[in-house]
């Protein structure tokens, strides 16, 4: 098991390299002298030369490359270009407000997808198994944009029951902050839950019409058991994997979702600083999401590896 | 082909739905009832009525017009990001598969790179960094799209190209560009055709949510996911029907492409009809 795990970081190595240079090439091809942005007003050839000079802008992109990258290892990803605060700083600060709403959302998408993915593979072709299935298609091809605005007119502008948005600290306002958190997390949830309610079904169907089920119930188990003990534990091991993939599916959709509902998270930096050409934020919001869904990846693996005992850790990955 | 319909109904009513989806696309200066860009401010902020059906935004510009219009966006990027990922994705996988080795090595991880990044922000920033417009949005969609088809397209030829037919293929003399085009790649259209038809969807969903972010579409071309975004200020105002035109709009067109997917996967992938 172990070995399993050191090998599958050491083949990560050349891809977390090949991430950062996709990251500072997209950072360096994006149009505008990044020294008229930090020069504000001086336009003295001569002294935008040593700006450049000073920043390394005028060393060849290889060496501007191995700089950046050694900065980024000690946790330095530059400063913003609007506020002038450490960009690491920025996102830290941010960075809880994202993890609540994800794993806010995250728990109403497993939880509802288990149990009603069950129930409609159990009873299938019934009317609640018809309304799951159309679900998962509708739930996918929802845009999180449109659900947000819907969620918004219906409840809070129409029926007032929860606010329109932004956001209230928990530690001095817990109740507030639970209800600003309830329209962000089902917008943020919906279009995962769509995803997790159909592999739960299907793997759960897959299981059930196995030849282990007949023998569990042949020896006198009741249907309960059968299911709970037998049926699930198997069923849920592909569903596993599909939750891993949620990671990156999540961290997209709280880019929109913080954006819509002012939620003072991760996205909605990413957003303002994109709208705000404040690049250096970008690029440490691409790199560190892009690292964070690499880890969430292979904790999912192992994860799997570790709950099927089929799988052997010695097999060569694809 | 009329058998294939009737026993697959959901790929006829699949089908037919997107058929007159693209048919308004490109009849949409005959359809649309108003000039989508036509400013008219006395008759601003209208709810639904007879005379506009889907309402009038804040300058007066019809909105059952702004959508009608805006589909063509959608659908030519759907299309043509799905073009971009597809060639280029099944190329590569062609390749990768066939000719294995070193290239075969660098073509994986550089996909594995591109498949570590969150996709919609990946294609936000190949979008902010090449600027701003609906041609760069369509190429950042399409190089997201890149390593479905590789994977998939790299994994048919792995299977495929120890098989007897390829062998016999091979010994008769077939140069290699053949045995790839003419006999392994005919194998790998049925997943392609569907993973090609959900990733429409996908990239429809990709453009709306760019423009909603005002990297795509820029005023005052009509855009579903623009229009969302700049009506989305009159929501307090309970004006609802200016966004619901684009969102609903939006739903139609992805929900399409999915149900066809979804039934073209039922129907051309045997492997996953027992599932289903």
């Amino acid at each position: 098991m172990t070995q399993y795990i050191l090998r599958r970081l050491l083949l990560m190595i050349p891809v977390a390299f090949l991430v950062s240079v996709i990251v500072f090439t997209l950072l360096r091809i994006t149009p505008g002298d990044p020294v008229l942005v930090f020069a504000g007003e001086e336009r003295d050839p001569a002294a935008l030369e040593a700006l450049r000079h000073e920043y390394g802008l005028d060393q060849p992109l290889p060496v501007q490359y191995v700089v950046w990258m050694e900065h980024a290892l000690r946790g330095d990803l530059g400063r913003s270009l609007r506020t002038r605060q450490p960009v690491t700083q920025a996102i830290l600060e941010r960075l809880p407000k994202t993890l609540e709403l994800g794993s806010a959302a995250l728990l109403i998408s497993i939880s509802v997808a288990l149990v009603v993915g069950t129930l409609a593979a159990l009873r299938r072709n019934s009317p609640l198994d018809l309304i799951a299935t159309g679900f998962t298609i509708a739930g996918v091809s929802l845009p999180n944009f449109y659900l947000g605005i819907i969620l918004i007119l219906v409840f809070a502008l129409a029926l007032r029951v929860f606010p329109p948005g932004g956001y209230a600290d928990f530690a001095t306002e817990p109740v507030d902050n639970l209800k600003r958190l309830v329209l962000p997390a089902i917008t943020l949830a919906t279009a995962s839950l769509a995803i997790n309610l159909r592999q739960v079904r299907s793997s759960l169907l897959d299981v059930l019409s196995q030849e282990y089920l007949r023998t569990a119930r042949a020896k006198g188990l009741g249907e309960r058991a059968v299911v709970l003990r037998h049926a699930l534990k198997n069923g849920l091991i592909p569903v596993v994997t599909i939750f891993g993939l949620q990671i990156g599916a999540l961290l997209d959709g709280a880019i929109i979702t913080e954006t819509i509902f002012f939620w003072p998270g991760v996205g909605r930096l990413a957003v303002d600083s994109i709208g705000g050409r404040d690049y250096p934020v970008v690029q440490a919001i691409v790199l560190m999401s892009a690292l964070a869904f690499m880890v969430s990846t292979l904790a999912v693996d192992v994860l799997y590896a570790w709950l099927d005992p089929r799988i052997s850790y010695r097999r060569q990955a694809g | 082909m009329r058998q294939f319909a009737r026993r697959n109904p959901r790929i006829l009513v699949g089908g037919a739905v997107i058929a007159l989806l693209l048919l308004v696309a490109i009849a949409a200066p005959f359809v649309a009832p108003y000039d989508p860009k036509l400013v008219d401010v006395t008759n601003a902020l209208l709810p639904p009525s007879p005379a506009h059906p889907l309402g009038t935004d804040d300058l007066g510009r019809d909105v059952l017009s702004r959508v009608i219009w805006g589909s063509r966006i959608s659908l030519s990027v759907g299309l043509i990001a799905v073009g971009i990922g597809f060639f280029v994705g099944v190329s590569l996988g062609l390749l990768a598969g066939y000719i294995g080795g070193l290239f075969d090595l660098l073509a994986m991880r550089a996909i594995d790179a591109l498949l570590a990044f969150p996709a919609l922000l990946l294609a936000i920033s190949i979008t902010a960094a090449l600027g701003p417009q609906i041609q760069n949005a369509m190429i950042a969609i399409g190089v997201v799209a890149v390593p479905a088809y590789t994977r998939l397209t790299r994994g048919q030829v792995l299977s495929l190209r120890e098989r007897e037919f390829v062998l016999a293929a091979r010994t008769i003399g077939a140069t290699p560009l053949r045995v790839v085009v003419r006999h392994i790649f005919p194998n790998a259209t049925n997943a392609l055709v569907v993973q090609a038809t959900l990733g429409i969807a996908a990239a429809i969903l990709a453009e709306a949510a760019l423009s909603f972010l005002g990297l795509g579409a820029q005023p005052p071309e009509p855009s579903w996911g623009q229009d969302i975004n700049y009506n989305a200020r009159y929501l307090s105002n309970l004006k609802w029907w200016m966004s619901v035109g684009p969102g609903t709009a939006i739903f139609l067109a992805v929900f399409s492409f999915n149900f066809l997917g979804d039934a073209l996967r039922d129907a051309l992938d045997p492997r996953l009809r027992r599932a289903a």
